[in-house]
């Protein structure tokens, strides 16, 4: 399986090169990712936990989303 | 009012896909930098995360995003590790590609460096649609001299993606 590669431009000369990806660069990249699939989970915790809580706070008052946005505008 | 934009470099990836666009040797000559990016990653995903890096360093950002999709509009602290610029990927509405315009004001000053993005992710679908702002600062004081747009999730860019860095001059 062919390495992936990357693409260099020398903004001096105006050359472009593609590069093949070194095994650490990979490596690099492998971990980078692993870090970018924890703070998405992260993410989407923290956007399931609000919009939880604001059903929760809607059906505690007893209004719709809209009648909430209506009082808030 | 810039006196003049300049387009240093350009790429339009190739058939073989590319997992980082690298600008280097970038000229001290300009006020501010342009980053004008449109690209789609090669992930079975909605979007796949890409960042842009400065001097090939992964630390020392930090920034706020304002993202608006369909009628939901959230706000989030970026990463640190790069100024993050997701992509479409393959899992998108077919052939479309993300479109981000990177402002970075005073590139060789010995402050930090902030930057501007405003970015859409194309899609047919309101629910995939998302717009977003990011403000963002790289405490870091050397001048910017490498500008590198890379595809996280091992992912890759797919053929046509597209960089254009371009200088401003001010006087």
């Amino acid at each position: 399986m062919p390495k992936p590669t990357r693409i260099e431009i020398n903004c001096e000369t105006g050359e472009e090169t593609v590069i093949e990806l070194t095994d650490a660069e990979i490596a690099e990249l492998a971990y980078q990712a692993e870090l970018a699939a924890e703070r998405k989970a992260e993410e989407e915790a923290a956007a399931k936990a609000l919009a939880d809580k604001k059903a929760e706070v809607l059906a505690r008052l007893g209004i719709t989303e809209e009648e909430a946005k209506a009082l808030l505008a | 009012m810039a006196n003049t934009y300049e387009l240093i470099a350009s790429v339009t990836v190739g058939a073989g896909g590319a997992s980082s666009i690298d600008f280097t040797s970038i000229p001290a000559t300009y006020t501010d930098l342009v980053v004008m990016i449109s690209a789609r990653g090669s992930n079975a995903a909605q979007y796949v995360d890409a960042y842009l890096r400065f001097n090939g360093s992964s630390t020392n950002y930090s920034g706020k995003s304002l993202v608006g999709s369909g009628s939901t509009v959230g706000s989030y602290s970026e990463p640190t590790t790069g100024i993050r610029i997701d992509v479409d990927a393959a899992s998108n509405t077919a052939s479309t590609f993300s479109n981000h315009f990177v402002y970075i004001p005073n590139y060789t000053s010995s402050n930090y460096k902030s930057a501007s993005v405003d970015a859409v992710y194309e899609s047919n679908t309101s629910s995939n649609n998302q717009l977003w702002f990011i403000g963002n600062l790289w405490s870091n004081t050397a001048a910017i001299n490498q500008v590198t747009f890379v595809a996280g999730s091992s992912s890759s860019f797919v053929q046509y993606s597209t960089a254009y860095l371009y200088g401003v001059k001010n006087a």
